[in-house]
C-alpha cells in the first residue's frame, strides 16, 4: 500500500518486481486506477485553477500573448519610434513616409481629392462586387436583375445606389484632384510621369463609368452608349463613316465600332462586352496604373508640397531648398 | 418661366453630380486662390526685400525656428484621412438613402429618346457634335484632349509654382487651363445638361421643353459665302482658311509671347514652342468655330471628298 501510494508513481517497476500472486496482481491494477484517478483529480482541484489564474492574469494583458506579437511586431507605448514603426511595418500605412513636412498636412493645399477619389475606388469595389452576385450579364437577365435587385433582395436598392453616386463622385474627385495638381504646379519637374499617369488614370476612370452605364440595359444606358459608340463611327481611318475609312475598306462590319460593340448594334454581346471591360479589363489595368501612380509620389519626393515659395530671379538658378532659405 | 421644367432638370438623379459640381467647384476655385493671393502677396515682399528673403521661411504660414520641420504620420495625418473616410462614407449613404439611381424602361432600340444624352461627363464632347463632325468632336478632339494634357509637364518650362499656389507668377499656364477646364469642358457640359433639349434644340433654364418645336436654321459653307462652286475650289479655299489662321494665329501667339513673357520664350525649345502654339491655336478654333456657327450660321470652313471641318 505504502508502495502503492508513492506519489513518482512507480507502480508499474514495483509491482512486477514485488507481485506475490495473481490476486495481488489485480489488487495492484486496481489500486494504481484508483490512486492514478485520485492524483488526477486532486490535480484538476488544486493545479489548474492556479494554472488558469496565472493564463488568465496573463490575459489581462493582451499585447504580450503570442497572437498578438505575432500580428503586431512593435510595441505601442507613444514613443517616435514607435509612430514611425506603426506605419513603416504595416502593409497598407507604409505608402506613407513616416514622417512628412508639418505644412503637408494642411488639407487646403491638397483638397484631399487624391485620397479620397481612391477611397472611392475602394468603394466602389466593394459595392460592384455584391452587385456581382446578383447580376448577369445577358439580355435576358440583366434588366430583370436590376429590377430584383431593386425590389427583392436585402439592401439591394442603397447597394446599387452607392455604387452609382460613387461612380459620379469619382470622376468628380479625380477632376478637382487634377485642377489642384495643376494649380499648384505639382506636375513640374521631377513629377512630369506621374502626371501623365494621372492622365491615363482620368481615362480609365471615365472608361469605367461609361462602361458601367450600359450594364443596367435600360433607355438611359442603351441610347448613352449607343450615342457614345457612334461617334466610333466617325473615326478616321478606322471607321467606316471616318474620313479615308470607306478608302481603306472599313463597313459597319469590321471597323472598330464592331469591334467595341462585338457587332454592328449595341446588343447581347455589347451588354457582354462592356460588362468584362467594366468589371475585369479596366479595373485590372487601373489597379496597375494605381500602384505605379502611389509609388511615383514618394519615389518623386513626397506630395509636391506645400513649399517655399520661390521668388522670380531664382528662376533659373539651381534650387537651393528650403533649408537654405532659413526654414 | 416654367419652374416644373427646370426642376425636373436639376432633379434628374444623372444631373445631380453636376448640380453638385457647380457650387464646389466655385468653393474650391475660391480657396485656390486665397491661398494664390497670399503666396502672391509673399512673394511681392520677399522680392522687395533681399535681407528678408534670405531668412524667411517662404510660406504663408507661420513658423518659429525651435519648431519641429516634420510630424508623425501617425497619427496627424492618419486621422485627417480616416475622418475623410468616414465623412465620404456618411455622404454617401446619405446620398444613397434620399436619391434612388436611375431606371428607366428597358432598353429599346425602336424607341429613341429624345434628347438622348451621353452620360454627364462626355456632354462637352457630345455638344460639340453640334459644331464639329464626329470624327473631330468624338475622335481627334478627345485625343487631343488626353495628348494635351499628357504633354503639359513638357511644354511648361517655367520653374516656377511648382509647389504652391500663385497666380502672379503663372499667369499664362493657369490662364490656359482655367479657359480648358471651366470654359471649354464644365461649361459645355452645363450647356449639354441643362440647355439642349429634344432635337438637342436650345432651350432657355425655365423654357418648356417643347418637343415638336421646329427650328428652320438655314447653315451654309463658307465658300458658297464667296461663291465658291466647284468642289476642288472649295477645297483649296478651305485649305487656304484653315492653314491661315494656323500660320497667323501662330505668328500672334509668337509675337506676343515672345514681347509678353520673354523669359518663358527664352526657355523652350522651338519643338516645346510650335507643340504649345498649334495645341493653343487649335484649343482658341474651338470656340471661334461655335461663334461661327452661332452668330452666322456657317457648318463648314473648308469642304472635301472625304472630310469637312
Amino acid at each position: 500500500m505504502a508502495d502503492a501510494n508513492n506519489p513518482n508513481g512507480g507502480n508499474g517497476g514495483s509491482g512486477a518486481t514485488s507481485g506475490n500472486g495473481k490476486n495481488g496482481a489485480k489488487v495492484g491494477l486496481l489500486e494504481k486506477v484508483t490512486t492514478a484517478v485520485k492524483a488526477d483529480i486532486q490535480a484538476v482541484k488544486t493545479d489548474i485553477p492556479t494554472k488558469a489564474k496565472e493564463q488568465i492574469e496573463g490575459l489581462k494583458d493582451p499585447t504580450k500573448t503570442q497572437v498578438y506579437t505575432s500580428i503586431f511586431r512593435h510595441k505601442h507605448d507613444d514613443t517616435p519610434r514607435n509612430r514611425a514603426l506603426g506605419v513603416l511595418s504595416n502593409v497598407f500605412l507604409h505608402l506613407h513616409p513616416a514622417k512628412i513636412n508639418r505644412d503637408a498636412v494642411r488639407y487646403s493645399y491638397t483638397w484631399g481629392m487624391g485620397g479620397i477619389t481612391f477611397y472611392l475606388f475602394i468603394i466602389l469595389t466593394y459595392t460592384g462586387v455584391l452587385l456581382m452576385f446578383y447580376y448577369h450579364p445577358s439580355k435576358v437577365q440583366a434588366f430583370r436583375d436590376v429590377l430584383y435587385l431593386e425590389h427583392d433582395v436585402p439592401f439591394g436598392k442603397i447597394l446599387r445606389n452607392m455604387h452609382r453616386w460613387a461612380a459620379h463622385l469619382m470622376v468628380i474627385g479625380v477632376w478637382l484632384h487634377m485642377f489642384r495638381v495643376f494649380l499648384t504646379g505639382s506636375y513640374k519637374k521631377p513629377r512630369e510621369f506621374n502626371w501623365n499617369i494621372g492622365v491615363l488614370l482620368l481615362v480609365f476612370t471615365l472608361l469605367l463609368s461609361f462602361t458601367g452605364y450600359l450594364l443596367p440595359d435600360d433607355q438611359l444606358g442603351f441610347w448613352a452608349v449607343t450615342v457614345g459608340t457612334n461617334m466610333a463611327r466617325a473615326t478616321p481611318l478606322l471607321g467606316h463613316e471616318g474620313p479615308f475609312g470607306a478608302q481603306l475598306g472599313m463597313t459597319p462590319y469590321n471597323d472598330v465600332r464592331f469591334g467595341l460593340l462585338g457587332g454592328s448594334i449595341v446588343d447581347a454581346n455589347a451588354l457582354l462586352r462592356s460588362y468584362i471591360w467594366h468589371c475585369i479589363g479596366i479595373p485590372i489595368v487601373a489597379s496597375v496604373l494605381m500602384i505605379v501612380h502611389f509609388w511615383r509620389v514618394r519615389k518623386d519626393g513626397g506630395i509636391s508640397g506645400p513649399a517655399p515659395v520661390m521668388l522670380t530671379e531664382e528662376a533659373d538658378k539651381p534650387r537651393r531648398g528650403p533649408k537654405a532659405a532659413g526654414e | 418661366m416654367d419652374w416644373r421644367q427646370l426642376w425636373e432638370i436639376c432633379s434628374a438623379p444623372d444631373n445631380v453630380p453636376i448640380v453638385g459640381l457647380i457650387p464646389l467647384l466655385a468653393f474650391y476655385i475660391y480657396l485656390a486662390w486665397k491661398q494664390a493671393h497670399a503666396n502672391d502677396i509673399l512673394i511681392e515682399q520677399l522680392e522687395a526685400d533681399p535681407a528678408m528673403a534670405k531668412t524667411h521661411h517662404r510660406k504663408t504660414w507661420p513658423f518659429k525656428p525651435g519648431w519641429a520641420k516634420e510630424v508623425h504620420v501617425w497619427p496627424f495625418l492618419l486621422r485627417i484621412e480616416f475622418l475623410a473616410a468616414i465623412i465620404v462614407t456618411i455622404i454617401l449613404m446619405v446620398w444613397s438613402i434620399t436619391l434612388n439611381a436611375p431606371l428607366e424602361e428597358p432598353a429599346n432600340p425602336n424607341l429613341t429618346m429624345n434628347p438622348a444624352k451621353a452620360p454627364w461627363y462626355f456632354l462637352g464632347l457630345q455638344e460639340m457634335l453640334v459644331y464639329f463632325d464626329p470624327w473631330i468632336a468624338g475622335v481627334v478632339m478627345p485625343t487631343m484632349i488626353i495628348i494635351g494634357l499628357m504633354v503639359i509637364p513638357y511644354i511648361d518650362t517655367n520653374p516656377l509654382g511648382s509647389g504652391y499656389y500663385t497666380w502672379k507668377q503663372r499667369r499664362f499656364s493657369i490662364g490656359t487651363f482655367l479657359f480648358g477646364f471651366i470654359i471649354l469642358w464644365v461649361a459645355m457640359i452645363i450647356i449639354g445638361t441643362f440647355i439642349r433639349g429634344p432635337g438637342w434644340q436650345w432651350f432657355w433654364p425655365g423654357q418648356t421643353w417643347d418637343h415638336n418645336r421646329l427650328i428652320y436654321e438655314v447653315n451654309r459653307d463658307l465658300p458658297d459665302i464667296f461663291g465658291i462652286a466647284s468642289n476642288l475650289g472649295k477645297g483649296i479655299f478651305g485649305a487656304i482658311i484653315v492653314g491661315g489662321y494656323y500660320l497667323l494665329g501662330g505668328g500672334l501667339v509668337y509675337s506676343l509671347f515672345r514681347r509678353r513673357m520673354g523669359k518663358d520664350f527664352q526657355r523652350m525649345s522651338l519643338l516645346q514652342f510650335s507643340i504649345m502654339q498649334f495645341l493653343l491655336l487649335t484649343m482658341v478654333a474651338l470656340p471661334l468655330k461655335m461663334a461661327l456657327r452661332l452668330l452666322w450660321h456657317i457648318k463648314y470652313v473648308w469642304i472635301t471628298p472625304w472630310f469637312n471641318i
